[in-house]
């Protein structure tokens, strides 16, 4: 052990020594594998980044490691028999995945606008429930990510509500298959309105938690304030949808510019944010869900009565009773299975705004109960399309930060 | 002395606090109740995984919470979700890395068979590229249902005789 | 909105009025078919800086097997200032299964030209990186062409992966490539 003082002298010289060799090193690229299977890339994309120390100065995402053949299998079946593909698109919010699938068989049937009032409320509350849910899941992945996992488990405590709600209302925690073309499997449970009212108010007070675990977070503030800054015109360029467009600063949500179902009736503001990093991407989320929260609150104050599905038996399969007992309604049931519900050929495209971004389906029609081809428009698939850009010339350690920001689901993202 | 190995006769009023049993049984009772999982969280099923890690269901009554993505830290292989051939050999790179012993939870009806993905890229089961120990069903299965295959797993590794199937350093 | 949308069509017609077919309309969405592919770039090109279109939401494909030109390209634009889409399509030959890439237009057409290629084998002129994104490198077949089966084929990359067709045992339902009617999809009939 060296005294002190000696060391001292010593210092400089060691460090003059160590910045040629830095000097010399330069240039010298390292390539790191990440994934496919790594607790930061939620799920399973792989990332190659070249780096240069601690810069990355290139990466590579590689995706596919979940392409199940979703599209390929949509066009040898009928369009209800795809309906619980969908829900395994974006797992973590598979209700609004049912719901955009549905809108768009819909559109391209040419009978969106007769579904009746309530199963239109009913839908919409599938879509911000199924909104809070990722939402939390992302920011509870996210915070873990950069190192706070008190999170984690506070949004899961309140993710689990929403599954018992999910559960009365489907029968399954998270694979729901709730919507039927032209309307719904089944109207709401006894009490299931109250028992949402309720959730509602213990969700609130679990923001106000998250918030305070993070928003003034020293730690967590300086992982994510200015890092992987996405600007407004490169995410235009890409693409880019959903939250992580507007935390750079565009008001583009798809339930205010092209309102579908009864959003156009309903309030609700559109969080912006200004800079596109990490930490606008955090706080638009948030603010997010408790918009939703509020679009909840009118749906459930507003709910109409009546029915939940067009009433059409080429469409819609009818009550089991009449099945039983008439006819025609013996015959629809039997073409509707068999067969599946008719549709015109013609092509259509629809997005609806998902946790994730714009969720699409082009369906290409040539008539009859399958589709011709039926393409997703992933928003997840989009969005870490900009990961090169995106992180290349930030530190190593941010990828995760990056990472956990955008907020993927791979089985959507490949599909 | 106790039927099975894996049942440990405990009687404070026997030789005062002493517990006579088989090194095969104690041995067994350790290993059992100290599954550390690794996490193959691939598709919905990892959601469900990720829900028995977490408050409600807590698989930390079962030893198992300990949840690392290092291989080489691991028993036990829970492959939750659908396999595609593109992952399968990092699958099967992972699981060769992995000390023994090792056991395998095949979660959800994609990994134990290809469940409703019965198509060009699915592995039709994580079976053809791994030995399976339990199965789940479900799609995915509900945390309860992992815990349960969890259990099942605990009663076999305890009926496992250790100091019989230890391999000699020479033989593997 | 969708009077807007029409202007633009039109505009868009009226500009390359010797390759573009009169917008048609289905649904309230607008379709410009663009007879030559080869210029679609171009096309491309006008409809983002002449007509705003900044947006380019998707690209899909889509396989007309057993008629001719066999490939479909389809092109969903939308202009965020405008609140206004378009979809432009475009055929190819298989002989020739090849189009201009629009990377250069929007830099998120990358992943889509790149996708196109894996699931459908139609090759994009220009694009810096035309490799596999969901199969594997080394993977031989194009599964979304409709000649291939939902079941897929054997096929062996060693050191990557190695797949096996799946077995079917009589479903679910499969639609034959070339035939629409769904009444035939169910097993017992083509027994």
């Amino acid at each position: 052990m060296p005294a002190p003082e000696t060391r001292e002298i010593e210092a400089p010289d060691a460090l003059a020594r160590a910045a040629d060799n830095l000097e010399e090193l330069e240039g010298e690229r390292m390539t790191l594998n990440m994934g496919p299977s790594h607790p930061s890339t939620h799920g399973v994309l792989r990332l190659v980044l070249e780096l240069d120390g601690e810069v990355i100065t290139d990466a590579r995402p590689e995706i596919g490691y979940l392409h199940r053949g979703d599209e390929k299998i949509a066009e040898n079946m009928t369009y209800t028999q795809f309906i619980p593909y969908t829900d395994r698109l974006d797992y973590l919010a598979p209700l609004a995945n049912n719901v955009a699938y549905a809108l768009a068989v819909e559109k391209l049937m040419g009978v969106e606008r007769a579904l009746p009032p309530r199963c239109q409320y009913i839908r919409v509350i599938c879509c911000e429930l199924a909104r809070i849910s990722a939402h939390l899941l992302g920011l509870g992945a996210y915070a873990m990510d950069v190192g706070a996992l008190t999170v984690f488990l506070h949004t899961f405590t309140e993710r689990e509500k929403i599954y018992n709600l999910i559960e009365a209302l489907t029968g399954a925690r998270f694979t729901t298959t709730y919507t039927r073309i032209g309307g719904l499997a089944r109207d709401l449970p006894e009490g299931w309105v109250e028992q949402c009212r309720r959730f509602l108010e213990e969700v609130k007070v679990n923001f106000d938690e998250t918030e305070k675990l993070l928003t003034r977070n020293r730690i967590f503030v300086d992982r994510t304030r200015d890092v992987g800054v996405l600007p407004l015109e490169v995410a235009v360029d890409y693409g880019i949808s959903g939250p992580n467009l507007r935390a750079s600063g565009s008001d583009h949500d798809l339930r205010k510019a092209h309102p579908y179902l009864v959003y156009d009736q309903l309030e609700f503001d559109v969080p912006v944010g200004s800079v596109g990093d990490c930490y606008d991407r955090y706080l638009v989320r948030i603010e997010e869900m408790r918009q939703s929260v509020r679009i909840l609150e009118q749906c459930l104050r507003q709910l109409p009565d009546g029915p939940i599905a067009i009433d059409d038996g080429k469409t819609v399969l009818p009550p089991k009773e009449k099945v039983l007992t008439a006819m025609e309604e013996l015959v629809h049931q039997f073409m509707l299975v068999t067969q599946g519900v008719k549709v015109p050929k013609g092509q259509v495209y629809f997005g609806a705004e998902n946790p994730k971004g714009e969720l699409g389906f082009y369906i290409n029609s040539l008539g009859g109960g399958a589709p011709h081809r039926l393409k997703i428009r992933a928003p997840s698939f989009v969005n870490l399309s900009v990961l090169p850009r995106l992180l290349k010339g930030n530190m190593v350690s941010d990828t995760v930060a990056i990472l956990g920001s955008i907020d993927f689901v791979m089985g959507e993202c490949d599909r | 002395m106790p039927e099975s190995p894996s049942e440990i006769a405990y009687n404070t009023k026997i030789e005062g606090g002493t517990v006579v049993t088989r090194a095969d049984a104690v041995l067994g009772w350790f290993r059992k109740n100290s599954l550390w999982p690794m996490p193959m969280g691939l598709a919905c099923c990892a959601i469900e995984l990720m829900a028995a890690g977490s408050s409600r269901f807590d698989i930390a009554r079962f030893g198992s919470e300990v949840m690392r993505f290092s291989p080489r830290q691991s028993d036990l292989m829970i492959v939750a979700g659908t396999v595609t051939y593109k992952m399968g050999l990092a699958v099967r790179r992972i699981y060769d890395q992995m000390t023994e012993p090792k056991w395998v939870i095949a979660m959800g009806a994609c990994a134990s068979s290809g469940g409703m993905y019965r198509s060009y890229a699915v592995l039709q089961g994580v079976d053809r590229i791994l030995p399976v120990d339990v199965y789940v069903a479900g799609c995915p299965p509900r945390p309860e249902a992992l815990l349960d295959a969890l259990i099942n797993l605990q009663d076999k590794v305890g009926k496992e005789s250790v100091i019989r199937t230890q391999k000699s350093p020479a033989a593997a | 909105m969708s009077a807007t949308e029409e202007k633009l069509a039109k505009r868009l017609q009226h500009a390359f009025a010797e390759i573009a077919e009169p917008p048609a309309e289905f649904r309230e969405e607008w379709t410009v078919a663009v007879r030559k592919a080869d210029r679609l770039d171009q096309v491309c090109r006008f409809a983002k800086e002449t007509l705003g279109f900044d947006y380019l939401v998707d690209i899909s494909s889509v396989d007309h097997y057993g008629r001719d030109p066999r490939f479909e390209l389809v092109y969903e634009l939308y202009s965020y200032r405008q609140r206004a889409s378009l979809r432009l399509t475009a055929r190819i030959a298989e002989e020739r299964a090849e189009a201009p890439s629009v990377i250069e237009v929007w830099r998120g057409a990358d992943w889509h030209e790149r996708e196109i290629y894996d699931m459908m084998g139609i090759r994009f002129r220009g694009h810096p990186d035309l490799r596999r994104i969901l199969m594997w490198e080394g993977y031989p077949y194009y599964p979304l062409r409709k000649d291939f089966p939902l079941a897929g084929k054997d096929s062996e990359a060693p050191e990557v992966a190695v797949s096996r067709a799946a077995p079917l045992e009589g479903g679910p339902f499969v639609t034959p490539a070339d035939q629409t009617d769904s009444e035939r999809r169910e097993p017992r009939a083509r027994q």
